[in-house]
C-alpha cells in the first residue's frame, strides 16, 4: 500500500523552482494590490490634492505606516506558511510599529490646541474610513487566503490573523492615497481600527479553514 | 567538520534533489521518510487508534507531497517534515476526540428513543444490567424518564456535577461494552 503509494507520487514529481512559495505569495499579493487598487480609483478616487500632499509629513507617515504593517503581514505569512514556523518576529515588529504610531498621535494630541484636538482625532471621514479601509482590503484578503489554504500553517489560527494584517494594512495603503486626513491621532484610531477588523475576520478564516 | 554524514544530511540532499526534479532520489526519501513515520505514530498511537497507523503514514507522505513547496532550503529538513508529521497526529487524535464525544451522544439520543421497537428495549435493558446500580439508576433517571439534572441530583443527594459525570462515564462504558461490536 504504501510502497504502492510512493511510486505514484514519484512518478507525479515535477520540480519545484526555489523560491516557489514567496513567488506564489507576490503573485497572490500583485492580484490583490491591483484590484484593490483599481477598485479605489473607480470609486473613490485618488486624492484630488495629491501632488501637493506628497510634500507634507503627514502623508509619508500615513503610507509609511500602511505600508510598514503591510510588510509585517506579509513576512509573518511568508514564514508561517511553513509547518513548524510561527512568523513571531515579524508579528512583533507589527506590533512595535502600532505602537510607536500610538505614541507619536498621543503626543501630537496632547500638544495640540484644544480647540484642534476633536478635528485631529474625528477628521471629516472617520466613521467611514474603517469601512473603506475593510471594502479595499476584500480582494487583498481573498488572494491571501488562497494563497494560505496551498500551504502547510501548523498554527492555522496565527496565519489566519497574518494573512488579514497583510489584507487590511495594505487595503489601508491603499485608501490613503484618497483619504485626505491629516491627523496623527486620526490614523492611530480609525485606520488601525479598519486594519484591525479585516485582522479579525482573518484569524477566524485560518481557524476555520486552514487546516490540511 | 568531518564524520558520517547525519541523517539529516543524507535527507536534506535527497529532498534538494527532489525539489529539482529526480524522483530516484524522491523515492529513496519517501521510502525512508515511511519507516521514520511508521515508527513516530506506533509510538504514539494506542489501542483503538494502532489500526490508523499505516493510514497515517500515508496522509503524512501525502501532505509532504503537496506541500513540498513550503520546505525552505535554508533550514532543517528534518524539523520541516517532523512538524508535518505531527500536525497530522494532533489532526488524527482531534478528529478522533470529536467522533469518540459524537459517538456517546448517538447513545444518549438511542436510549432516550421512547418510540424503540422492544427488541431495543429489551437490548437497552440488558446493556443497562452491566452497569453499577447506582449509576443505572442515574442513566435511567436523566436519559429515559427525562428528569433534570438537577432534579435527580437533589434526589439522590449528589452534587449536579457528579451526577453528570456518573451518567457520562455509565455511557462511556456501555459504549466501549457494545458500541464496537461488529
Amino acid at each position: 500500500m504504501t510502497a504502492e503509494l510512493i511510486e505514484r507520487l514519484a512518478q507525479d514529481l515535477k520540480p519545484v523552482p526555489a523560491n516557489a512559495l514567496l513567488r506564489m505569495l507576490g503573485i497572490a499579493t500583485a492580484f490583490g494590490l491591483v484590484a484593490s487598487t483599481t477598485a479605489m480609483m473607480l470609486w473613490l478616487g485618488l486624492r484630488p490634492d495629491l501632488f501637493e500632499a506628497a510634500g507634507t509629513p503627514i502623508f509619508w507617515i500615513k503610507f509609511g505606516y500602511t505600508l510598514a504593517l503591510g510588510c509585517c503581514g506579509a513576512w509573518a505569512a511568508s514564514r508561517i506558511a511553513r509547518p513548524g514556523e510561527s512568523g513571531r518576529l515579524p508579528l512583533a515588529i507589527g506590533c512595535l510599529v502600532v505602537l510607536a504610531v500610538a505614541i507619536a498621535a498621543g503626543i501630537s494630541y496632547v500638544t495640540a490646541p484644544p480647540q484642534e484636538r476633536h478635528a485631529i482625532v474625528m477628521g471629516s471621514s472617520a466613521l467611514v474610513c474603517p469601512h473603506y479601509v475593510i471594502a479595499l482590503s476584500m480582494p487583498l484578503l481573498i488572494a491571501a487566503i488562497v494563497f494560505m489554504r496551498r500551504m502547510a500553517p501548523t498554527n492555522p489560527t496565527l496565519a489566519g490573523l497574518s494573512v488579514g494584517l497583510m489584507a487590511g494594512a495594505l487595503g489601508a495603503w491603499v485608501y490613503s492615497f484618497h483619504c485626505t486626513e491629516a491627523g496623527l491621532p486620526f490614523l492611530t484610531l480609525w485606520y488601525s481600527l479598519g486594519i484591525a477588523a479585516v485582522v479579525l475576520v482573518g484569524t477566524v478564516v485560518g481557524r476555520l479553514f486552514f487546516r490540511w | 567538520m568531518s564524520g558520517l554524514p547525519t541523517s539529516e544530511d543524507r535527507l536534506r540532499s535527497l529532498m534538494l534533489a527532489s525539489l529539482a526534479g529526480d524522483s530516484a532520489a524522491y523515492r529513496k526519501l519517501l521510502a525512508d521518510l515511511s519507516e521514520r513515520l511508521r515508527r513516530y505514530y506506533r509510538r504514539r498511537l494506542r489501542e483503538e487508534l494502532s489500526a490508523q497507523v499505516d493510514d497515517l503514514v500515508q496522509e503524512a507522505l501525502l501532505a509532504i507531497h503537496a506541500r513540498r513547496m513550503t520546505y525552505d532550503p535554508n533550514r532543517a529538513f528534518t524539523a520541516w517534515a517532523f512538524a508535518i508529521a505531527r500536525y497530522k497526529l494532533a489532526d488524527l487524535l482531534r478528529r478522533s476526540r470529536a467522533q469518540a464525544h459524537v459517538a456517546i451522544d448517538d447513545v444518549a439520543d438511542f436510549l432516550a428513543d421512547e418510540n424503540a421497537p422492544t427488541g431495543s428495549a429489551a437490548d437497552l435493558a440488558s446493556m443497562l444490567d452491566t452497569l453499577p446500580e447506582r449509576t443505572r439508576g442515574l442513566i435511567r433517571q436523566v436519559k429515559i424518564e427525562g428528569q433534570s439534572v438537577a432534579e435527580v441530583a437533589a434526589s439522590a443527594g449528589m452534587s449536579e456535577a457528579a451526577v453528570k459525570v456518573a451518567v457520562h462515564r455509565g455511557l462511556k462504558a456501555l459504549l466501549n461494552r457494545f458500541g464496537r461490536q461488529p
